[in-house]
C-alpha cells in the first residue's frame, strides 16, 4: 500500500485539484515546479539554514519522565512548541515563502483560524520583506486579539472574512477569492495539509522535518529509529502529516491521529471528521468532510480553534480509510484535563490542540516497554484565556 | 438537438441571466424564469446555492446564504422545476458547485436534469480532466452540455484543449476576478476579447463576470456570441423584488 501522493495528486480516492479554471494557471505552475524547486541545492541550503538559525531547529525530543511513570509506558515529546512563533506552523511558512520567491511572487496571502498560521506567515513575510495579507474570520478576530496584534506588529494586514460562518472555513474561501482576483503576483500560503494538489503534499514535505528529526533523535536515546507509536492531534492535519510522514511505510510503527470530539462525537458540537464526515469536495480537494445530506458544508465545533475545520487533509482521509492510522476522538473536557496534567507533571503548558493528543493516555493503554512519541505541536500561551475561563484560574 | 445548440445558431447576440434558486424567496424560481423568458432573455443559468461558493463575490454569496436559509435544496429545486417545460422553451442551465451534485449522485443528478428539461451544466470546480475521465459519458448519456470556463490567464494551449472538450459554448470569464467585482471593461479586456476572437474556436463564446448594463453587454458581445449577467440581476432583485423583472431586461437590451 502506498500512503504518499500519486502522480495524479491522489491518496487512494482522496485528493486531486477541484478548482475553478481561474486558479488553474497558478496551481498548475506550482504543481510543475514544487518538487524541482525543493530539490535545488540552493533551496535546501537556505531552508535548512533558516530552520536552524531562525526557527531554532532541531526541536528537542524530550523523555517525559513523570508522565511516563504515571502511565507506565515510555512517553517522548517532540517539542514543536519551542519553535520560533510557538508552534510547528513556521516549518511550512519558511518553506513556502522561499518557494514563493523562486516562483517570482511578491505578494503573500494566507488564511488563519486561531491565528497561529497567520502569525507564522506574517513572520516570514517580515523576514523577506514581502507584502502580507491574512484572512481571518470576523468571529476569530474577536476571540484571538493577541494574535491579531502580533500579525499587525509584523506588518501584515488582517482582513476580516465576513461571509458564511465567519470562521476558518470562510477565511479560506476569502483567501481563495483573493487569489482568483490577483493571479499574477500572489502566492497563497495554505497552512494545513489541505487544498488542491500539490498543497497537501507540499505542506506535508515541509512539515516532515518533524519525523525526520524524531528518527535520529530516537536512535540516540533508544538505539532505534522507529518508535512503537507516533501520536498527533489533527484538524486539517499539518502537524500530524509531518509527524507521521517518515513512518508511514514503517509497518512496526503504530500511527494515532487524535481528533476533537468537542462536546462529544454525537452531540452535534464536534469536529471529529473521520466519524462524522462523508466524502466530498472542500477547498479544492476530495476528502472526508462534515456536510449536510444536501452537500452543504457544516460548521464544526471544538474548544480548540486550531482543530475546528470541517474537513481533514486527504492523506489522513486515506490513512483512516485504509486502517493505517488509528483515529481517536477526544472531548473538550478530556483535552483540558490533559493540558493541566502536562503543565503540572512536566512543567509544560501545551496548546489546547496538542492537549488533545495527550488525553488519549487516559484511555488508550500502552505496554511498559512501548516507546510512544507525541507531537507537542504548540505552546499554550495563546490559550491562556481559555484555560483561565475553564479552570477559573 | 439540444436547445443550447439551437439558440446559439440564431443570428443574434445571446443575453443570458443568472439567478440563485430560492432567492429572494424560496418559491420565486418558476416566476423568475417565466418573467425572464417573457421579456426576451435568451438563456438562463439557474444557480444551485452552495455554502462555500469560492468563485463568487459578495452579491452571489449573500444570495446563496439567503437561499439556503430559505430552505433551498437540490431535491426541492428539481420539484419546483418539474413542470417548467410546459411554460418555458429557452435553454436552461444549472450552475453550481460540484459537491452538492456529488452528494445527490452524479448520474441521478444528470437523469433528473434530463427529466426536468435542463439543457446544460456549469460546475466551475469540476475540472476538465476529472470530467473527461469520470463523468463525460454520463453527461452525454442524458443529453447535457457541460460548459467550461476560460480566463485571461488561460494559455492558448489550454483554451484549445477546452475548445476540443466542449460542445456548446465556452464561458469566457472577462477578467481575473470573482463574480460581481468590477464595472466596465478596460483595455486589458478589449485585448483579451480580441485575442480569443482571433483564435477562431469551434465553440461560440459567452462572456461572463463584470456585465451589469447595456454598455458592458454591448462591449462584451462585440466579438463574443453572448453575455451572462449575474450579480447585477441579483442586486436588482434585492432592491426591487420579483415584480419588475421586465424593467431590468429592458435596461440591458435597449
Amino acid at each position: 500500500m502506498n500512503y504518499n501522493v500519486d502522480e495524479k495528486g491522489y491518496y487512494g480516492e482522496f485528493g486531486g485539484a477541484f478548482i475553478p479554471e481561474m486558479l488553474y494557471p497558478n496551481v498548475e505552475n506550482l504543481r510543475q515546479q514544487y518538487l524541482k524547486i525543493m530539490a535545488e541545492p540552493s533551496f535546501k541550503k537556505e531552508f535548512n539554514q533558516l530552520l536552524k538559525d531562525y526557527v531554532g531547529r532541531p526541536s528537542p525530543l524530550y523523555f517525559a519522565k513523570r508522565l511516563s511513570e504515571k502511565y507506565n509506558t515510555k512517553v517522548y515529546l517532540k517539542r514543536e512548541d519551542l519553535n520560533h512563533t510557538g508552534a510547528h506552523k513556521v516549518n511550512n511558512t519558511v518553506g513556502q515563502i522561499l518557494m514563493a520567491k523562486r516562483l517570482g511572487k511578491t505578494r503573500i496571502i494566507a488564511e488563519t483560524g486561531a491565528g497561529q498560521h497567520g502569525v507564522a506567515t506574517a513572520t516570514v513575510c517580515a523576514l523577506m520583506g514581502m507584502e502580507c495579507i491574512v484572512y481571518m474570520g470576523e468571529i476569530d478576530i474577536a476571540r484571538q486579539a493577541p494574535n491579531v496584534a502580533r500579525m499587525k506588529m509584523l506588518g501584515a494586514e488582517v482582513r476580516p472574512a465576513l461571509s458564511g460562518s465567519r470562521t476558518l472555513k470562510d477565511a479560506t474561501n476569502e483567501a481563495i477569492r483573493d487569489w482568483i482576483n490577483n493571479p499574477v503576483d500572489t502566492h497563497y500560503i495554505i497552512g494545513s495539509a489541505i487544498g488542491p494538489h500539490p498543497y497537501p503534499d507540499m505542506v506535508t514535505r515541509f512539515q516532515s522535518i518533524i519525523s525526520e528529526e524524531i528518527k535520529w533523535q530516537l536512535k540516540e536515546k533508544e538505539g532505534r529509529e522507529n518508535p512503537d507509536y507516533v501520536v498527533a492531534c489533527i484538524g486539517g492535519g499539518s502537524n500530524a502529516a509531518g509527524t507521521f510522514y517518515h513512518f508511514l511505510h514503517e509497518k512496526e510503527v503504530g500511527i494515532i491521529a487524535v481528533e476533537a470530539a468537542g462536546l462529544g462525537v454525537d452531540s452535534g458540537e464536534s469536529a471529529a471528521t473521520s466519524v462524522l464526515g462523508k466524502i466530498g469536495i472542500i477547498h479544492g480537494c476530495k476528502t472526508l468532510l462534515m456536510q449536510t445530506a444536501d452537500g452543504q458544508i457544516t460548521e464544526p465545533y471544538s474548544i480548540s480553534a486550531g482543530l475546528d475545520y470541517p474537513g481533514v487533509g486527504p492523506m489522513h482521509a486515506h490513512l483512516y480509510r485504509t486502517g493505517r492510522a488509528e483515529f481517536i476522538a477526544v472531548t473538550d473536557d478530556e483535552a483540558m484535563q490533559a493540558g493541566m496534567e502536562l503543565s503540572k507533571l512536566e512543567g509544560i503548558i501545551p496548546a489546547i490542540e496538542s492537549s488533545h493528543a495527550f488525553a488519549i493516555l487516559e484511555t488508550r493503554k500502552f505496554r511498559p516497554e512501548d516507546v510512544v512519541v507525541f507531537n507537542l505541536s504548540g505552546r499554550g500561551d495563546k490559550d491562556l484565556e481559555t484555560y483561565i475561563k475553564y479552570f477559573k484560574l | 438537438m439540444n436547445r443550447i445548440h439551437q439558440k446559439l445558431q440564431e443570428d443574434k447576440k445571446v443575453l443570458s441571466i443568472y439567478f440563485t434558486a430560492g432567492y429572494p424567496s424560496l418559491n420565486d424560481t418558476v416566476k423568475i424564469i417565466q418573467d425572464l423568458e417573457r421579456n426576451g432573455v435568451d438563456m438562463i443559468e439557474i444557480g444551485l446555492p452552495f455554502s462555500d461558493p469560492l468563485a463568487d463575490g459578495p452579491t452571489i454569496q449573500a444570495s446563496s446564504t439567503q437561499a439556503l436559509k430559505n430552505g433551498m435544496t437540490t431535491s426541492l429545486l428539481f420539484k419546483q422545476l418539474k413542470d417548467i417545460r410546459k411554460s418555458v422553451s429557452i435553454p436552461l442551465i444549472l450552475m453550481g458547485y460540484f459537491n452538492p451534485v456529488l452528494q445527490y449522485g452524479v448520474e441521478e443528478f444528470c437523469k433528473k436534469c434530463q427529466e426536468t428539461g435542463i439543457d446544460g451544466l456549469i460546475l466551475p470546480d469540476l475540472p476538465l480532466d476529472v470530467y473527461q475521465e469520470n463523468y463525460e459519458a454520463i453527461f452525454k448519456k442524458y443529453g447535457l452540455v457541460n460548459v467550461f470556463l476560460i480566463t485571461p490567464q488561460t494559455s492558448d494551449a489550454r483554451i484549445h484543449q477546452i475548445d476540443t472538450a466542449s460542445d456548446g459554448f465556452i464561458y469566457m470569464v472577462s477578467s481575473a476576478s470573482v463574480t460581481g467585482s468590477q464595472d466596465g471593461f478596460g483595455n486589458n479586456q478589449e485585448a483579451y476579447f480580441e485575442r480569443i476572437a482571433d483564435m477562431k474556436l469551434k465553440n461560440p463564446q459567452v462572456v461572463g463576470f463584470g456585465i451589469s448594463n447595456s454598455e458592458t453587454f454591448l462591449q462584451a458581445t462585440k466579438q463574443a456570441k453572448g453575455a451572462i449577467i449575474g450579480s447585477a440581476f441579483i442586486k436588482f432583485l434585492t432592491q426591487n423584488g420579483v415584480d419588475k423583472i421586465g424593467d431590468f431586461v429592458k435596461g440591458i437590451r435597449k
